[in-house]
């Protein structure tokens, strides 16, 4: 049965080719169940290896399949072979396990989306690639898997990558991944120089034969690829970029399976970590808490629902180097289990909660979500006491025997790091609480206005307060157009009266002057009567005329206030700062109140009233709900009452070697440990409920902007590769010129000059040819009397 | 005072000087022949003074075959020069440089 | 007494032969003072009874070696004086004239400071006893290079023949075809084109 190893790798690599030739033409949704089949294939074909492994005795657990011969090269050989033992059985186990959930959820996630088959393919390379790396039998398949597994992740983080910060966060994954990869070469290198061989049975039997030095080099070397492909000091800051990835990828990479191949690596070569000196551990162990700690801080102020999850991985990557510095190799590869249970739950919930919210990941925009997507809630509440440490959930249970291996660790500063793990697990679960509470109770924030929106309105509204002025100017420049034609037509009443008046006289004149019986007097007094009359009426026509244009003048000076008013107005409205959504929320900070604004909100605003948030298929909340059953009771598989009930870490004895660190406390010493942890946690919890869901206390006290901006650790990576990394690498790049290039070119021109010169010697005159003859002739005949004289 | 071959043999040093610097000197080719000539002949006294000191003929032999060599040699040199120089009257020996380095 | 006049007289037209080819910026006229040198090579042997070799050397040297390079030089058109004021080859002519002085001065070293070796004082320049024919006085010489020439070095002998067939067809070879027109050739009853 175990023959059938080689199936493990197959069927997900069979998927990738299918894939690749038929991916576009099988479209949605066949090629996601493709893939989706492809990787059960995979599962299955573990269970049946783990079912061969397990009716093996306990020392014989440990079988080498060859596939063929790869590289045979002089005294270095390296196979194409797959290691079958406990710890990758257990590895690939729920590496196929996970990634089938998560390629079923992402049946219905990518649904609609026009790369659908380029996901499933990229996503079936990159279970191959995991699976060749945990189960090869030599360091350079690993490290084939480890690349595979970090190209698949630059090429799914970059998924959308028409977006400019998605291309960028899949090449930072990558070029930090890459320093990591240096030290792995480097790694395998010493190995190879100390052991002669890379293949994982010479190393783990043969690892005390590598001197101390060595193997602590190689520890360090090695935990540098750790800490890049695992996200640790000080190569983690390319996973929070990551979340630009569709979520089903930071599920499955990010969560359960390629941040845990450093782990897997280091857990693999315990025996050379046992040859290795202390510190180098303790190095590792110390990375590892620091890194969880940190990463616990930035979490609390986190407000993407993605990137709280985020620095949570890199908080129980950790506790997993926090594990292994210490020696608790079955407590890391507990909690990598267990881990990978509720992350990947947790995970996939959330993005369930984005896909019902249509792509809204900002936790402030969230709130009260249990009613509209009581499966998603339900499952990811389980993942939170999970992640929280609340007994008997099975993230209690790994956590705890941690602390307790931390605990244990004196030579290295035990106490300090169980001291540092028990405030990242108080931060833990303060944090995880925040997120359930924002997410899923109290009110509905999601029909709140946004910033934006109000943004849009206020200058909607300025912009209407702008128009009316507009308005109100043209009215008024209408007004003045009215008052000057009514001064105009005042001055000509005035003419008209003039001219009136001085008919009359004109005429009245004449009828004095003229006597009644001279000819036309009859006229002359009808042209005097007709003037007279006139008269009144210019007056009166003069009159009217001096009303319109006062009314025009009152016309006038209305529209100037008028004017003056909207203007007022507008200064009025610039200067008013309505309410805004504020950055720190909590379950119970109230909705923005509108007013006045509610008339030129936006239509995004006024669309999303009538939205519902909705539940997911059933392709993502079946997924849910599996994880939901591991990550409950996924503890039993190491549970600490009695020896028995170890069944992990007895499994995976063939593996250890008998590294795993012992223990020396006693049962009450456990027992107050546990009982330690229980209650930080749930005071932590406790605390967050308070701040969070009663409104007490600030949250914005405890919301740092330090935290927020992750301790501004990227920006002073930027600057330092901008200033001084730069300057660093110019330098190392005209070593590679100046010096290096130029030995090379030296060689070649110092002997082009040296042709040249022996050039001169023939200049294919022949008279220099007699002339060097006759000098040789000289020559010849002055040896020969040299011997008259010898 | 007698003739001996000290005077022939310092007659044919001289000459094969002569005809040795004309060698270096000249550009003619055909003048250079002619040193070559000189040369030859130069050898061709000295070897009869030996024989003559010496009362051996196989100096006289030497002279005998020299000359039939130095004609043969003449023949085809000259044809060389002829096939050379076709390229032009003023061809002279700086002018035969193709084995330059 | 006789000899030694003859003897100087023969080797002032040597001499002067010499001088007159190297120095001679014409061809024919270097030609023509080679042919006086081979006289007076000619009369350096009959002094030294060696009456065959002059004459060969007069009938093959001067008259057939000589007249050789004359044809060679009117064929080609080459008669035209060389200019000898100008030295395109740096500093050729300063070593050209010391490497000859050095080669005289060397030859005549050679020639007295060494001995006839054994025990005599002065060192042999070469210690080898090279073939050794002995020369009768009175018998004629040609006779006694006849006799020498078809018994002992009869393969040389041969092999000069054959040496002389091979530069003849050599010879033809060489200046054969490769551009006829250089020869300008006078047809009778044409014009000289």
């Amino acid at each position: 049965m175990l023959e059938a190893a080689w199936l493990i790798p197959a069927f997900p690599l069979a998927g990738f080719i299918l894939l690749v030739a038929f991916g576009r033409q099988l479209g949605e949704p066949l090629s996601g169940w493709l893939a989706t089949l492809a990787s059960a294939g995979a599962f299955i074909a573990t269970v049946v290896v783990y079912a061969g492994l397990v009716v093996e005795p306990t020392e014989e657990r440990f079988f080498i399949l060859k596939l063929y011969t790869w590289v045979e090269s002089g005294s270095f050989s390296a196979d194409v072979g797959l290691l079958i033992d406990p710890l990758a059985v257990t590895m690939a186990l729920f590496i196929t396990g996970v990634g089938t959930m998560i390629h079923l959820y992402s049946i219905g996630y990518m649904h609609g989306d026009p790369k659908y088959s380029t996901f499933f393919m990229y996503l079936n390379l990159f279970i191959t690639s995991m699976l060749l790396l945990v189960l090869g039998d030599n360091l350079l398949l690993t490290f084939l898997g480890w690349e595979g597994v970090g190209a698949c992740s630059y090429l799914l983080i970059s998924f959308w990558f028409t977006d400019e910060s998605n291309a960028t966060a899949g090449k930072k994954a990558f070029v930090t991944n890459r320093i990591g990869d240096f030290g792995f070469m480097l790694a395998t290198f010493i190995v190879f120089t100390q052991i002669g061989s890379i293949r994982y049975t010479d190393i783990l039997t043969r690892a005390p034969e590598i001197s101390t030095f060595a193997a602590t080099l190689i520890v360090v070397l090695f935990l540098l690829a750790a800490a890049g492909k695992s996200a640790q000091l000080p190569l983690y800051v390319w996973l929070p970029d990551a979340m630009a990835g569709p979520t089903p990828v930071s599920a499955l990479i990010h969560a359960a399976t390629m941040v845990t191949s450093g782990i897997f690596l280091l857990t693999r070569l315990n025996p050379v970590l046992a040859e290795a000196e202390l510190w180098s551990r303790g190095l590792i162990a110390w990375v590892g808490a620091l890194t969880a700690l940190l990463a616990a801080t930035i979490a609390v102020a986190q407000t993407d629902i993605k990137k709280v999850l985020a620095y949570s991985t890199v908080s129980q990557l950790g506790y997993l180097f926090l594990a292994v510095g210490v020696g608790g190799y079955v407590g890391a590869i507990f909690h990598m289990v267990t881990h990978a249970f509720f992350k990947a739950l947790l995970f996939l919930g959330s993005g369930s909660v984005i896909h019902g919210l249509h792509d809204e990941q900002d936790l402030r925009r969230m709130g009260g979500l249990a009613r509209f997507m009581p499966v998603t809630a339900f499952t990811f509440i389980i993942g939170w006491l999970a992640i929280a440490g609340v007994p008997p959930f099975s993230g209690f249970w790994s956590k705890d025997e941690i602390l307790l291996f931390a605990w244990n660790a004196d030579e290295i500063g035990g106490k300090a790091l169980w001291a540092i793990g028990l405030v990242t697990a108080l931060l833990t679960a303060f944090y995880m609480t925040r997120l359930v509470i924002l997410t899923f109770l109290g009110r509905t924030r999601f029909f709140d206005v946004t910033t934006d929106e109000i943004d849009r309105a206020v200058e909607a509204r300025l912009d209407g307060a702008r128009a009316e002025i507009t308005a109100a100017e043209e009215a008024k420049a209408t007004a003045d157009g009215e008052a000057e034609k009514a001064l105009a037509d005042i001055a000509k009443r005035e003419e008209a009266l003039d001219k009136a008046r001085l008919t009359a006289r004109e005429s009245t004149a004449e009828v004095a002057a003229s006597t009644p019986d001279a000819d036309g007097y009859d006229k002359l007094v009808k042209a005097m009567d007709r003037a007279t009359k006139a008269i009144p009426k210019a007056e009166t026509a003069l009159i009217k005329a001096n009303e319109k244009s006062l009314e025009a003048a009152r016309a006038v000076h209305a529209a100037q206030e008028h004017v003056e008013a909207m203007g007022g107005g507008l200064d009025a409205l610039a200067a008013e700062s309505p309410p805004r959504p504020p950055p720190v929320v909590t379950a119970r900070t109230p909705a923005t109140p509108v007013g006045e604004l509610a008339d030129y909100l936006p239509d995004s605003y006024t669309r999303r009233q009538d939205q519902r948030p909705h539940e997911s298929p059933w392709t993502m909340t079946l997924p849910l709900l599996i994880l939901a059953f591991f990550a409950v009771l996924a503890g039993a598989v190491n549970l600490p009452f009695t020896s028995d009930l170890h069944i992990l870490e007895h499994w995976l004895e063939p593996s250890l070697f008998g590294h795993e660190a012992e223990v020396a406390a006693s049962a009450a010493t456990k027992w107050l440990l546990a009982i330690v942890a229980v209650v930080v946690g749930v005071v932590a919890v406790v605390a967050a409920f308070a701040v969070y869901l009663r409104g007490r206390g600030s949250a914005e006290d405890v919301e740092q902007d330090v935290f927020a901006n992750a301790w501004y650790i990227d920006a002073s990576y930027a600057t330092f590769m901008g200033g001084p990394g730069r300057r660093m690498f110019e330098l190392a790049a005209w070593f590679d010129r100046t010096v290096v290039d130029g030995l090379v070119m030296g060689t070649a021109s110092t002997l082009v000059q040296a042709g040249r010169g022996l050039r001169m010697t023939q200049p294919g005159f022949v008279r220099s040819y007699a002339l060097g003859i006759g000098v040789g002739a000289a020559f010849v005949m002055v040896w020969f009397l040299g011997r008259l004289f010898a | 005072m007698e003739v001996t071959e000290t005077w022939y043999l310092v007659l044919s040093a001289v000459l094969f000087a002569i005809g040795f610097t004309g060698l270096l000197v000249r550009r003619n080719p055909l003048v250079m022949f002619m040193c070559v000539e000189l040369m030859l002949n130069a050898v061709n006294i000295s070897f009869v003074a030996f024989s003559d000191a010496l009362d051996d003929l196989a100096g006289q032999t030497a002279v005998f075959f020299v000359l039939v060599v130095a004609a043969a040699e003449v023949v085809v040199g000259l044809s060389i020069v002829v096939a050379v120089l076709r390229r032009g009257p003023a061809m002279t020996a700086d002018d035969l440089s193709s084995l330059r380095g | 007494m006789v000899d030694v006049i003859v003897f100087v007289i023969a080797a002032a037209i040597i001499l002067g032969g010499a001088f007159g080819v190297v120095l001679n910026s014409n061809p024919v006229r270097a030609a023509l003072s080679l042919i006086g040198s081979f006289f007076g090579v000619a009369v350096v042997f009959i002094l030294q009874e060696a009456h065959f070799l002059a004459l060969v050397q007069i009938v093959v040297y001067a008259g057939a070696i000589v007249v050789l390079f004359l044809f060679v030089i009117m064929l080609l058109g080459v008669d035209r004086a060389e200019d000898l004021s100008v030295e395109p080859l740096a500093g050729q002519r300063a070593a050209g004239v010391a490497v000859g002085a050095l080669v005289l001065a060397l030859v005549l070293g050679g020639l007295f400071l060494s001995g006839p070796g054994g025990d005599e004082g002065a060192v042999a320049l070469t210690g080898q006893q090279a073939a050794t024919q002995p020369l009768d006085r009175n018998e004629s010489d040609v006779d006694q290079l006849a006799n020498d020439l078809f018994t002992r070095n009869v393969l040389a002998f041969e092999a000069t023949a054959l040496l002389l067939t091979i530069a003849t067809v050599g010879a033809v070879v060489l200046v054969k075809n490769q551009g006829a027109e250089d020869l300008v050739v006078d047809e009778p009853g044409e014009a000289a084109s």
